[in-house]
């Protein structure tokens, strides 16, 4: 038999925690990663010279991320690491490259995607004034660059990495002006049951908060309406509680309301989706293991659906193991149970968090018709909801048709999270109803000048 | 569940061919329902490079595309929206004095069509559009010539068609059609049963399959046209612009997007299969940078394909059925029939209610394959 010949798509917790367990077994995987360093998102390192410690840099997680950067660097002789490479293209057999400005093509006999997660957005009024982050952009700016997004922000949105950006920011040193949690304190005690099922982590989450009250941070919960204003750059934020509107002046604003999948790569590998109710999007189908639909192609981390590094970590080392069995190599069937026990509870402690941090209901509802959804083609909410009326539009692939949503730079990476809401809510139908958008390479733009030069190349050699 | 409906007309395949034949035939007052097994106009007739073109056509094919030129410039009236439709020209280039030749021995040939082609020299072109690459030989313009956006046209001739009362059912798939000597009878799945007098099938790449069941052997096969966007860019291209021997073609719409197209994607008969193919990308890539430098610079956001039906010598079928009265085809148009549409449309529409059209078309009738064999 042929050397299988593995890819793992990722230097996450995931794929760093997946490549480990194939070279302790003698495999060599690549290990393709659009980053300069590994960690992913939430161990990102910054950029050689920068100085901040772990503990500044990763607060209570510093001892995971130093335990994750630290397997990496000893794994580094053992696997082939291609850094600051993105993967484009997937046609079923071999993947496209742009490495560090080159174009390549990777065969594979086996792929792990371990393809992360960007933040869901949810337009609203002055989301697109220079001053509104994501939360993930914001926390990427302070983990890379060590830099802050203002000198007064506000975080608004739901879901814990609103109150986890708010605490490091804090602690940076960062003013922040306010929090504003769009999900209620009602919701998160009917969640606690499930929350319980991860005690430290519900008691770090419980630390943030207090934490944060303590140092005078003003944390609302329950708001809606938010908005933002101000000329050329964000000025204020205004919002609603109890019916009862507030504004507040800042020069900075990151918003989220929760995680999405980055499943591009394995809907060009040809997963079979469905739809989670649970991470209210389409996913592709998986076993426990993470073997998805595709012989051969696996899935781990956030990139199969949401649920955090340590998770991550643990997925990782399931599919490796999963695919060491089904390269028929003999593995410890007690380490797989082990770690589906642990995968298990942490998807219950996962449940809660989606009951305590909903995204907000009434948004579809209640987005203005001026509202920019596409901001790639400049589309609006009404133009969508004219459509939809219009034409009797009850499917995104058509919406998309007709309107050009999700057709820019982001490929609906941004948009169709909010476009998808839009037109489930205008045609009656829900989010199953209404399709996915189908990919198309490339996931990310890719030069021009680069396939040219690779198509003069071949003429000449 | 089980449902019977009786028409004028059934139509199988609801691309542009079929949408305007039911349009066509409406505002004849006849009686329409049209099955589509997916949506109205997604495959061929949605993924297309969207040229409106008449420059570079067989002869044969130029009555019939003048025909639809004249509809062309009506669709707001017709259909109720321009569809981004704008005359933009189009220019067809010759990279050596061989090639320029050819231009000019086809603006002989069609001649008295009224395409008006303007033969451009090395210099009379580089002054007229000064973004062009070095090693050009000559182009030929025909300014009349221009594209449209192929995402919006389909879906407004269904619409129009709907709103004039044909009955347009989307995701439903044909089974059989028979003839029993009288009348059509179209099982779909689900149940749907149609009979009718008249039967067009517009079923694109699919459309040899239903003319078999008529005992007609067409040897039709599945093309992928390859394409891609850039993100917009500043205005800079005004026409569509081709090479002599095909290999790539541009236009840049409104918004400044760049759509290209060269080569062939891979795929099966079904549209979730097709897939864009990265080597004839790059290879387009550098003959679109050879003759729009411009295009160096810019990044590719997107590239697909889908599913196109063509015929050995590359003209489409149009015409009556040789073997049974009443059964009209229209498909296989080997990557060339967006600008054909609206006038396929209305010589169907002709063919079902008169018996025949005054457009000619006997160069795409069916029986040119049972002859040749």
């Amino acid at each position: 038999m042929n050397e299988p010949r593995i890819v793992i798509v990722g230097a996450g917790p995931a794929g760093v925690r997946a490549a480990e367990v194939l070279a302790a077994v003698g495999l060599r995987p690549v290990l393709v990663d659009e980053n300069q360093r590994a960690g992913g998102q939430i161990y990102r390192q910054p950029p050689a010279g920068f100085v901040r410690s772990a503990k500044q840099l990763y607060g209570f997680e510093s001892a995971k991320a130093d335990a994750l950067h630290h397997t990496f660097s000893q794994l580094l002789s053992h696997i082939d690491y291609r850094p600051e490479t993105l993967v484009w293209n997937c046609d079923g057999r071999q993947l496209d490259l742009l490495d560090r400005g080159q174009q390549r093509s990777l065969p594979y006999s086996h792929l792990m995607l371990c393809t992360g997660a960007i933040d869901r957005v949810l337009p609203f009024p002055g989301w697109l004034l220079p001053g509104v982050y994501t939360l993930g952009a914001a926390q990427v700016a302070l983990k890379a660059q060590g830099c802050v997004i203002g000198s007064r922000i506000v975080m608004v949105g739901s879901g814990p990495l609103l109150y986890l950006l708010a605490y490091q920011y804090a602690k940076a040193g960062a003013s922040i002006a306010a929090v504003l949690d769009t999900s209620s304190f009602s919701g998160k005690l009917q969640a606690t049951a499930d929350l319980l099922k991860q005690p430290l982590t519900l008691a770090k989450g419980l630390y943030f908060l207090a934490w944060l009250r303590c140092h005078g941070v003003k944390v609302v919960e329950g708001v809606d309406k938010i908005a933002v204003s101000g000329e050329q750059k964000v000025k204020t934020i205004s919002w609603h509680k109890n019916g009862r509107e507030q504004t507040l002046e800042c020069d900075a604003v990151a918003s989220g309301f929760g995680l999405r999948s980055e499943t591009q790569l394995a809907d060009l590998a040809g997963c079979v989706f469905e739809f989670n109710q649970l991470n209210q999007q389409w996913l592709p189908q998986r076993d426990l293991a993470g073997r998805s639909s595709v012989k051969g192609v696996y899935l781990a981390g956030d990139g199969g659906g949401i649920a955090g590094a340590d998770a991550a970590e643990l997925a990782g080392k399931r599919a490796a193991l999963a695919l060491l069995e089904d390269l028929g190599k003999t593995i410890d069937p007690r380490e797989g149970r082990r770690l589906d026990r642990a995968l298990q509870r942490i998807q219950g402690f996962r449940r809660g968090l989606e009951r305590a941090f909903p995204a907000p209901v009434a948004w579809a509802r209640e987005c203005a018709d001026e509202e920019i959804i596409c901001r790639c083609e400049e589309i609006t909410a009404g133009e969508l909801r004219r459509v939809v009326n219009h034409a009797g539009t009850v499917e995104m692939n058509r919406l998309k048709a007709l309107t050009r949503v999700g057709m820019g730079r982001c490929q609906g990476r941004v948009c169709s999270a909010a476009a998808a809401e839009i037109l489930a809510c205008s045609a009656g139908k829900s989010l199953t109803e209404i399709g996915r958008l189908r990919g198309q390479p490339p996931i990310k733009p890719f030069p021009v000048v680069v396939g040219v030069a690779l198509s003069s190349a071949r003429e000449t050699s | 569940m089980s449902e019977r409906l009786t028409a004028d007309v059934a139509i199988i395949g609801g691309g542009l061919m079929g949408c305007s034949a039911a349009l066509a035939l409406r505002r004849m007052n006849l009686s329409v329902v049209l099955l589509e097994q997916g949506w109205c106009g997604a495959q061929a007739s949605g993924v297309n490079y969207g040229g409106v073109r008449r420059q570079g056509r067989p002869v044969v094919q130029l009555p019939l595309s003048q025909r639809a030129y004249a509809i062309w410039q009506r669709l707001p009236q017709l259909i109720g929206s321009d569809c981004e439709y704008a005359i933009s020209g189009h220019l067809k280039l010759a990279r050596n004095e061989a090639e320029l030749a050819s231009l000019e021995d086809y603006r002989g040939q069609a001649d008295g069509f009224g395409l008006q082609l303007e033969i451009l020299g090395r210099e009379a072109l580089r002054q007229r559009y000064p973004w062009l690459g070095e090693n050009i030989a000559g182009g030929s313009l025909c300014p009349g010539d221009g594209h449209a956006n192929p995402r919006l046209v389909a879906a407004a001739f269904a619409l129009a068609a709907r709103n004039h009362g044909a009955d347009l059912r989307e995701g439903t798939t044909v089974e059989s059609a028979v003839f029993d000597g009288r009348q059509f009878t179209v099982c779909a799945a689900g149940g749907l049963e149609v009979k009718a007098k008249f039967l067009l099938n517009c079923a694109g790449a699919w459309g040899a399959k239903f003319a078999e069941q008529f005992g007609e052997q067409v040897p039709e096969y599945p093309i992928f046209p390859n394409m891609w966007v850039t993100e917009p860019m500043p205005k800079l291209v005004e026409p569509n612009v081709g090479i002599v021997g095909g290999g790539f073609y541009v236009r840049q719409v409104a918004r400044g997007n760049f759509v290209l197209g060269g080569g062939r994607g891979t795929g099966q008969l079904a549209i979730a299969s097709t897939r864009p193919d990265s080597a004839a990308m790059f290879a387009s890539m550098r003959m679109a940078c050879e003759f729009i430098p411009a295009l160096r610079n810019a990044l590719v956001i997107r590239s697909w394909t889908g599913v196109e039906g063509a015929l050995p010598d590359h003209q489409p079928v149009l015409g009556p059925s040789v073997t049974t009265p009443g059964l009209f085809h229209a498909f296989g148009f080997s990557g060339g029939g967006f600008q054909l549409a609206p006038a396929v449309g209305e010589v169907l529409a002709d063919l079902v209610a008169h018996g025949a059209t005054a457009t000619p078309i006997e160069a795409f009738s069916i029986g040119r394959f049972n002859a040749a064999s």
